[in-house]
């Protein structure tokens, strides 16, 4: 296990440590002490690595992630995992606004709630939240899932194209265009799935589904807003 | 002798006066949105007349100043770009760089002459919207890699091959809009690329998903810069609309390169009510970005970027004498490439418009087969020798601004200064604050009482 020192050795040294890692590197843990909300913690990370840092960070955490698995015993700030590509990341605490943002593959999985704008025009990530989501979130989502096994703000899922949005409590209010969904026997799987992935004993069954209706596909006026 | 009879002719009449206000083209507009019941879309940037370059001229030597020998004293070109922070500052031969112009809007045959065309004059391209294809990355010797509200195809790989990254805050066409690509242009290739269906319109946001205002925007840039090594200089590209403030918010914000595009700036697609009537023109752009950059003692530290209507090699100079270090082109590399070629204008009357008004660009039917996803039209464009003309076209400007600073005593383009130019209007005068032709005077010039 490597550990590394992050208020005493600084942000530069801690990224490029972790950026030089390979498939083959044998340094495959690293723990991250003293973060004190640093903003752009082990981002553009690309190798099979497992870093956790002990603390909460600031904005950007794990930021374009490829294959790391990324632990933050702590809350992070806006923009954690955002554009995130491949890999996992895990908070335990809270998530501020933009988490998981144009996220492209991976999955990010919040234990505690997220704020606004969760999974803004998200490309493909997998998110799971075990609390809330603020509002606006998964506006323009174009691909992949959102699972909130609390409740969400206003205008969810504003905008979506073909993102999947699983939530078990209420939804202060739909955005444009998205719509509540049946829940078909796939859909049953594929939340059974993320809610392993995301470590939740809730069952998919409690959940219901959202996406597009599909009406802002082509511009028609009087679908315009 | 023949008397006019009043009561054959009538008496005089009046002739027919049309309206200023409700010109016919204003009419057909009234009655097109009254038939569809959709603004007009369209490709290019503001049509109408503004306060532009024409409105300068350069005063050239005398007896107070001598100049050059053309083509024989050395007048540099070169222009460095990037040396706030990055580690790798990248250096241009000329200071004519290729704008923005996204693969979707345009051809990747396109994408790949543009590349193949600024690299022959030792100049960058730069990616837009929708990500970076190998067919750009590969035939530009400089690659910008934008980074865009809408993050299509945006990746980390990408972005370390990327010779400089330009954030994208806004455009001259649409200050304050997003971006649109019509169905019609979304082939297979493009909707992969953004991770969205085939055959939907596609609407790029207007800000950013994951930043708002200057602070978040310096802790973004830090974000980049950590991914990046601190290798690649980070540019800011901002419409021209409050460009003093912009500019200053730019370099706190730690932009290596502001780039600054006015609102005769050309797009792929967009409200024609956006185009014509937000921003600024480019001459109002530059002198208070310039401004900006002196009163926090970084101009030349931090290189300003102008771009939107520049045509010649004048513009370039005159752009240049103005305060700027580089400027950009998207239309005019266009038109090199052979947009709006006349060779088609019988295409053009077919799609009911012709050479040179032509700007359906969103519809993807061009008959020069620039701006299309369509497979057959786009065989039309051959990118070598669109390349080809591409350099040529970018040589010819640079010689033209030699030409001028020579004429104006400068031995590189970079020392053509405000001291060269006088204005033929008060509103040019106003705006590039230099006198008006024969005068000493301009109008808001500190002390003069206006
Ligand atoms: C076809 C086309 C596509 C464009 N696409 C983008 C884009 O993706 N991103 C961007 O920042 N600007 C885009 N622009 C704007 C250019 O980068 C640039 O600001 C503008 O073309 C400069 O003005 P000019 O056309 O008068 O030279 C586009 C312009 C055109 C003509």
């Amino acid at each position: 296990m490597q550990t590394y020192d992050l208020e005493a050795e600084g942000l530069r040294g801690l990224n490029s440590a972790l950026q030089a890692q390979t498939a083959e590197t044998n340094q495959t843990s690293w723990e991250i002490v003293n973060p004190r909300g640093s903003h752009a913690v082990a981002v553009g990370l690309d190798a099979p690595i497992e870093v956790t840092v002990k603390g909460s960070t600031g904005y950007y955490t794990a930021g374009m992630n490829k294959q790391a698995t990324i632990h933050v015993e702590g809350s992070a700030g806006p923009g954690v995992a955002e554009n995130m590509m491949s890999g996992i990341v895990v908070i335990d605490g809270d998530a501020s606004q933009y988490a998981g943002a144009t996220g492209h593959g991976g999955t990010l999985v919040i234990k505690g709630n997220a704020s606004s704008r969760c999974g803004i025009s998200m490309k493909g990530i997998d998110i799971v939240v075990h609390g809330n989501v603020g509002h606006m979130s998964a506006f323009m989502a174009q691909s992949g899932n959102l699972v909130v096994c609390g409740d969400a703000g206003d205008a969810l899922g504003d905008s979506i194209y073909e993102a999947r949005l699983f939530v078990r409590g209420s939804v202060k209010s739909l955005g444009a265009d998205c719509i509540e969904k049946e829940m078909r026997p796939e859909h049953i799987e594929i939340l059974r799935d993320l809610l392993e992935k995301g470590g939740c004993d809730a069952k998919p069954e409690e959940f219901k589904r959202y996406g597009s209706a599909r009406q802002l596909y082509n511009f028609k006026i009087d679908n315009a807003y | 002798m023949a008397v006019k009879d009043i009561k054959q002719d009538g008496p005089p009449r009046t002739v027919p006066i049309q309206s200023a206000t409700f010109s016919n083209p204003i009419n057909a507009e009234i009655r097109r949105a009254a038939a569809t019941g959709i603004y007009d879309i369209r490709g290019g940037g503001a049509k109408r007349k503004v306060p532009h370059f024409d409105d300068l001229l350069f005063l050239g030597a005398s007896m107070s100043r001598y100049p050059l020998e053309g083509y024989r004293e050395r007048c540099d070109t070169s222009v460095t770009l990037g040396t706030r922070f990055a580690k790798k500052p990248i250096t241009l031969d000329i200071p004519v760089t290729i704008a923005g112009m996204s693969f979707g809007a345009l051809s990747g045959r396109a994408k790949e002459a543009l590349g193949r065309g600024a690299s022959e004059a030792g100049t960058s391209t730069t990616t837009g919207d929708g990500g970076m294809t190998p067919e750009e990355r590969g035939h530009s010797k400089t690659l910008v890699y934008q980074y865009l509200p809408s993050r299509y195809g945006m990746n980390p790989d990408d972005l370390r091959k990327a010779d400089a990254i330009e954030v994208v805050v806004g455009q001259g066409a649409k200050p304050g809009g997003g971006g649109m690509l019509l169905g019609q242009k979304i082939s297979d290739r493009v909707a992969d690329m953004r991770n969205l269906p085939k055959g939907i319109d596609q609407r790029s946001a207007c800000r950013h998903p994951d930043w708002t205002g200057p602070d978040d925007l310096e802790i973004k840039i830090l974000e980049l810069r950590e991914i990046t090594a601190w290798e690649k200089p980070i540019y800011v590209k901002v419409g021209g609309t409050r460009p003093y403030y912009d500019t200053a918010l730019a370099v706190k914000a730690g932009a290596d390169v502001v780039v600054l595009d006015g609102m005769q700036g050309g797009t792929a697609a967009t409200q024609d009510v956006f185009i014509e009537h937000v921003g600024l023109p480019t001459l109002a752009c530059i002198r208070p970005a310039v401004q900006a950059l002196q009163d926090l003692g970084v101009h030349r530290e931090v290189q300003l970027i102008v771009s939107g209507g520049i045509r010649t090699g004048a513009d370039v100079a005159k752009a240049m004498a103005l305060g700027a270090d580089a400027v950009a082109i998207g239309t005019a590399a266009l038109i090199a490439l052979g947009d709006n070629d006349p060779k088609w204008e019988a295409e053009y009357q077919a799609l009911g418009t012709t050479t040179g008004a032509y700007d359906d660009w969103h519809e993807g039917r061009d008959p020069a087969g620039i701006t299309t996803q369509d497979p057959e039209l786009q065989m039309r464009l051959d990118p070598v020798d669109a390349g080809r003309r591409l350099r040529n076209y970018l040589k010819v400007m640079t010689l033209e601004a030699q030409t001028i600073a020579r004429a104006c005593g400068h031995n590189s383009l970079h020392n053509l200064e405000p001291e060269d130019l006088c204005a033929l209007t008060m509103e040019a005068a106003a705006m590039a604050r230099v006198p008006l032709a024969g005068t000493e005077w301009w109008p808001g010039k500190p002390g003069t009482g206006f």
